[in-house]
């Protein structure tokens, strides 16, 4: 699923959501997800989900251990962030992302 | 008497995975238990990973099962590294895809935990490596790494009883590591998880020396060694040494090997020790006990046998110099490639490496005869039953190759020395003393043969001499005031000629003394029978006479009487006949 092509000059925001199927905590970590990036980062994002059960190899480049799993590729520094995203302020932490942004 | 309890007929052991481990396979009874994790527990730096990644690498290259590396604290280019110094090449093996390698980096720090979650994608990782290759076996180094980076315990616990579970439904033979915990076995309490074998690994010092061991605490359904066993890290593996896996069961031989100085076969048997017999030489310093096994190793060499000498006190050449003095041509034979000498300061390692290294060295030379130059060296390194252990390891070894071992042993002067071998004596089959006999202002060297197992020995003392052509043993004296040597055997030994000399010549003169009594008598017996041959016949003669008389008297007798009857007759005829 990707979003809208970027306007401004900053590259956007690459996102990889690492799932594993379509359990609950998968397609709930997607949505919250989507929230997220729609509220703090519109316009500028790109999310890729990665489904593990259909290619498992990819957990490896990562390091992806728990699932789900949100990795920040873009801006560096790489962050991880594990779990369904429902803590949203831990997650604007873990993103980088102040609040009030 | 007892009887057996009856084993229901379906019952199998449990099936085990070999791990390749030198002495470890032994100790478990055939190896790891199959299809099931096992836990290797010890405090850092015991060799944990060194263990896990050799039973994985020993798998893939011995028993054709490829197998998994779940590292969480060491790279792959740092395992790889780590592991090329036991002679492993897990980057070839990673090319042959009989390995995978997997790196598992967590920091804490990077992590940020925003909800729910679960470890699937450590299944996930580890799934696909094991597929990737049909892996047989997994190693997990180390775990308790996720409980420092994973905030949520609870959910890490459940995860891990899940993951146990999953390993054991995939039939993959696991070992994880972990590290010692205070009160508990493993730090993280992981041991209530994997509860199929575990394994305790330790590092140890003792008197500056250190040494590993390596205890199965724990293996459901087979039985095993409890007790300790040292292992090391050596140059191609670790090596554990069970001390009770060698049987008592070695043949013996009745061959006999002659000891390089002949008076010496002489005391024992007339033949020399038995071969693959255990050959125990005692003494103080300075008695001669290098010696005596420098002519030993000589007469092995001389007779085309490989002769490996362990000294832990002098080095080859001083040895080769000091033999030299006294006639000994080692030289030749270290050159010919059938003596080698191996020196070592007793404290370069431990008792452990001692005995490995002198294993190897065995097993690549392939003596027929070992010589430990002093064994006591070695045993000051541990524990008197350590040092017991290690002695008892070394002969069972050698005597099962049938390699005939000399160990020379040196004791504290002024002590009995039976009292201060009994420990080593009762393992040798044969236990020569060497003394300093002190008196008449010098010292001079004795030699006693105290046992010998299954011959007959000389139980004299000897004496034996040294000088620049070898040794020399001779007879000590023994006279009335005691033993006698050096200068006063010698002093003895001319008295004693003088006497014999003088005894001799009593003997000639009570010789001609008895000629002459013998001739005197012989004449006067002859005298004498002659003076009773005259007297005989005179005797005779009277004694004719005498009859011839008596004869003529009976004769005349008879006539007269006859004639007297007669006329009775006649008178009788005519006067009538009488009634009568």
């Amino acid at each position: 699923m990707k979003a809208k092509p970027v306007k401004r000059r900053a590259p956007p925001w690459q996102l990889r959501l690492y799932v594993m199927d379509q359990t609950p905590r998968s397609v709930a970590a997607f949505a919250n997800l989507k929230r997220l990036c729609e509220a703090h980062l519109k316009g500028r994002y790109r999310i890729t989900v990665i489904d593990l059960l259909r290619h498992p190899h990819l957990a490896k480049g990562d390091q992806i251990l728990a699932i789900p799993t949100v990795v920040r590729r873009l801006p560096s520094p790489v962050r991880t962030l594990i779990g369904t995203l429902a803590n949203t302020a831990h997650a604007l932490v873990g993103l980088d992302l102040r609040p009030a942004d | 008497m007892k009887t057996k309890p009856r084993r229901p007929p379906a019952a199998k052991l449990l099936p085990k995975c070999p791990t390749g481990i030198q002495g470890l396979d032994e100790i478990t009874g055939g190896g790891l238990p199959r299809g099931r994790p096992t836990l290797v527990c010890g405090s850092a730096g015991c060799g944990k990973t060194l263990l896990a990644a050799e039973f994985l690498v020993r798998g893939a290259v011995q028993f054709n099962e490829p197998g998994v590396l779940l590292a969480f604290e060491e790279t792959e280019a740092e395992l790889t590294a780590n592991v090329a110094s036991l002679g492993f090449d897990l980057a070839g093996l990673v090319r042959k895809k009989m390995i995978v390698l997997d790196y598992v980096h967590l920091e804490r720090s990077e992590v940020q935990d925003t909800g729910e979650y679960d470890l699937e994608g450590l299944f996930v990782r580890l799934n696909h490596a094991i597929d990737s290759i049909g892996a047989k076996r997994v190693v997990l180094d180390t775990l308790e790494v996720l409980f420092a980076s994973l905030p949520n315990e609870t959910m890490l616990r459940a995860e891990l009883r899940r993951l146990f579970r999953w390993l054991k439904d995939k039939g993959v033979t696991a070992v994880i590591t972990a590290e010692r915990g205070r009160e508990s076995l493993t730090r993280h309490g992981l041991e209530e998880y994997v509860s199929d074998c575990v394994i305790l690994l330790d590092h140890r010092i003792y008197d500056q020396v250190a040494t590993r061991h390596l205890r199965v605490v724990k293996y459901r359904g087979a039985l095993h060694g409890t007790n300790e066993f040292p292992f090391l890290i050596g140059a191609d593996g670790i090596s554990v040494l069970p001390i009770t896996s060698l049987a008592l069961n070695h043949r013996a031989s009745s061959a006999r090997i002659g000891t390089g100085i002949p008076r010496l076969d002489a005391m024992l048997g007339g033949r020399g020790f038995y071969r693959g017999s255990s050959i125990l030489l005692t003494g103080t310093s300075g008695t001669g006990k290098s010696i005596i096994a420098s002519n030993f190793a000589q007469a092995a060499g001389r007779r085309g046998e490989h002769v490996l000498y362990f000294s832990f006190e002098e080095s080859p050449d001083q040895i080769i110099r000091n033999m030299h003095s006294i006639g000994l041509r080692l030289a030749p034979l270290v050159k010919r490639g059938l003596l080698r000498i191996h020196s070592a300061r007793p404290s370069l390692y431990g008792l452990e490496m001692h005995l490995a290294t002198m294993f190897k060295e065995i097993a690549t030379f392939n003596p027929r005869v070992v010589i430990v130059d002093p064994i006591t060296s070695l045993m000051d390194l541990g524990t008197p039953s350590e040092g017991k252990g290690m002695v008892t390891r070394l002969i069972d070894y050698l005597k099962a190759g049938e390699i005939t071992s000399l160990f020379t042993s040196l004791t504290q002067g002024g002590a009995v020395p039976q009292q201060t071998e009994s420990t080593m004596a009762s393992l040798m089959d044969a236990w020569l003393l060497l003394q300093d006999f002190e008196g008449n202002g010098e010292r001079n060297r004795v030699l006693y043969v105290l046992k010998a197992r299954g011959m007959a020995h000389s139980n004299q003392i000897r004496e034996f001499l040294i000088s620049n052509h070898g040794i020399d043993v001779v007879d000590a004296y023994i006279g009335p005031s005691g033993v006698l040597t050096g200068s006063a055997r010698v002093a003895q030994s001319s008295l004693e000629k003088a006497a014999l000399l003088s005894g001799q010549q009593e003997s000639a003169r009570r010789k001609r003394e008895i000629e002459r009594k013998r001739t005197a008598i012989e004449r006067q017996i002859s005298g004498l029978r002659s003076d009773y041959e005259s007297e005989a016949v005179e005797l005779r003669r009277i004694d004719e006479q005498v009859g011839t008389s008596t004869l003529m008297l009976s004769t005349e007798r008879a006539a007269s009487g006859r004639l007297r009857q007669a006329d009775a007759k006649a008178a009788a005829a005519r006067p009538g006949r009488k009634k009568g």
